[in-house]
């Protein structure tokens, strides 16, 4: 435990040795804090309206969950570019040597470099979640929402710090393992557009698909069914890993 | 004597190409171990198995009695490897670099300080010890590696070619750092540079074509015949396969 958050600490504090944080935290903050800014436009245009409605929709159903939407499918862009790095840079650069003549398991190795980038990841959810909190200087805000409006967030945001660590694994180079994590996480957010089609639904891609799971919590309903899809995903694809870094020492 | 390092019947296929062919020796404390072996003969690979980046397609590595496949933390503990590119995380500083080593060794944090600004002194990197390693030149950067592997105090260093690309005055600065380092721990080392063997080492093992051919204390050798000589006699020889 101890040597997982060694390795974690030096990952994430790598990440802000180099422009790329400091760039991604800037130019999210500031895409996120403009379409955040719509969002509260068009509540404060709609208030009037809303106010003669029974069952009208909340200020935050109207600026938490989009904003959170939208941050999803920026991470989306995002995520593989901050894991491409991991262990593929490390294999090109013959520094993954160190780590693996160091007393340390594989699993120790992965889940460190995992929490590690997942640090960065979680602050880029801490900032968002500042946005809406501000809205508490004029206003009231439905906690409960909010809170599971973050947690899916988070839990989306480790679900693709893990495919992308896994393509950092297994590809040669840093461009291969974005192009692929993208690629990936592009397919499990489009999965279950095939729903759409009345008579071609299938049951499979709507459980497989990462967004359907993602909007459920983001709604309110925290259920175990999509707690533990995102959990299994994430250790599937930590477990891919520490068994890619396993046959590292295996073959060549 | 300890023994430290116990190789027995090392053997590594590439496909089906065979680089380390049942190679077995055994390293004791005090001992400095010169391997020598033409490009290719499978010097980094056998470097590579001792270290446990590479698993052995047969036979055992034991370090200071450890087995390296079912014990490999045990055995790593007491290991320091210096690979042919030394593995330095360019965007830190010397000191920081060397702070994150003696961590992942797991050393207790009361003796980190002190490890690391003696492996510098050792090492000659005081006067650098806050730049950072990427604008240190290749000479610098190769006694971070050294330091890199005798920061947590292992038993046992091996270190891949470690005077390639110096300049004479650094050869022979590593060279009595080995010496030094040879007193206290086991140490094997790679190498082109026979005088450097004849020199340094207590014991001498060369491996052509993934055989071991030569295994010896150096004071065992014929004294009319320079290491040199004998080298090249091995090989020169045609080998069983051959023939």
């Amino acid at each position: 435990m101890n040597m997982i958050l060694v390795i974690a600490a030096r990952e994430f504090k790598t990440l802000f040795l180099s422009p790329l944080a400091w760039t991604i935290l800037a130019i999210l903050q500031f895409i996120l804090a403009f379409l955040f800014l719509t969002q509260v436009e068009s509540f404060t245009m709609l208030q009037p309206q809303l106010a003669n409605m029974d069952n009208a929709p909340s200020l935050t159903d109207i600026t938490v969950t989009p904003l959170f939407g939208n941050a999803g499918i920026i991470l989306l862009l995002v995520t593989p570019l901050l894991t491409m790095r991991l262990i593929c840079e490390e294999r090109r650069n013959k520094t993954l040597t160190l780590l693996l003549s160091a007393p340390l398991s594989n699993a120790e190795i992965i889940i460190g470099k995992y929490l590690g980038s997942l640090g960065l990841l979680a602050l880029i959810v801490m900032l968002i979640t500042l946005m809406p909190l501000s809205l508490l200087i004029g206003g009231t805000l439905d906690f409960g929402k909010l809170f599971a409006n973050v947690l899916a967030l988070l839990l989306l945001v480790s679900a693709f710090a893990s495919i992308g660590l896994f393509m950092s694994c297994v590809a040669s180079n840093p461009t291969v393992a974005a192009m692929g994590a993208f690629g990936a996480l592009f397919v499990l957010w489009i999965l279950d557009w095939s729903a759409g089609l009345a008579d071609k639904r299938s049951e499979l891609f709507e459980y497989l698909s990462i967004l359907r799971h993602f909007q459920s919590i983001q709604s309110g309903l925290i259920n175990t069914a999509d707690l533990s899809y995102f959990l299994l995903f994430i250790s599937l694809f930590l477990l891919l890993c520490i068994r890619r870094l396993d046959k590292e020492r295996l073959q060549k | 004597m300890t023994t430290l390092i116990r190789a027995e019947q090392l053997t590594r296929y590439y496909g089906k190409q065979c680089a380390v062919n049942k190679v077995s020796f055994s390293l004791a404390k005090g001992q400095i171990l010169g391997f020598l072996g033409p490009n290719g003969a499978g010097k980094t690979t056998t470097l590579q198995m001792l270290c446990g980046n590479l698993a052995p397609s047969s036979g055992q590595v034991h370090i200071n009695g450890f087995d390296m496949l079912t014990q490999p933390k045990l055995a790593k503990r007491s290991l320091g490897y210096v690979p042919d590119t030394p593995p330095l995380y360019k965007e830190l500083s010397v000191h920081e670099f060397l702070r994150y080593c003696a961590q992942l060794h797991d050393m207790p944090k009361a003796d980190i300080t002190a490890a690391v600004k003696l492996a510098e002194s050792r090492c000659g990197l005081t006067e650098v010890t806050d730049r950072l390693i990427a604008n240190l030149s290749k000479g610098y950067q190769q006694r971070i590696g050294i330091a890199q592997a005798i920061v947590h105090n292992p038993d046992v260093i091996i270190l891949d070619e470690p005077t390639v690309g110096l300049d004479p005055l650094q050869i022979r600065e590593i060279r009595s750092l080995i010496r030094e380092l040879g007193q206290e721990h086991g140490v094997i080392f790679s190498t082109h540079i026979l005088s450097e063997v004849q020199e340094l080492c207590t014991d001498v093992l060369i491996i052509r074509q993934g055989v071991c051919v030569l295994n010896s204390r150096i004071e065992d050798l014929p004294a009319e015949q320079s290491l040199e000589d004998i080298f090249i006699e091995l090989m020169q020889t045609p080998s069983v396969g051959d023939l």
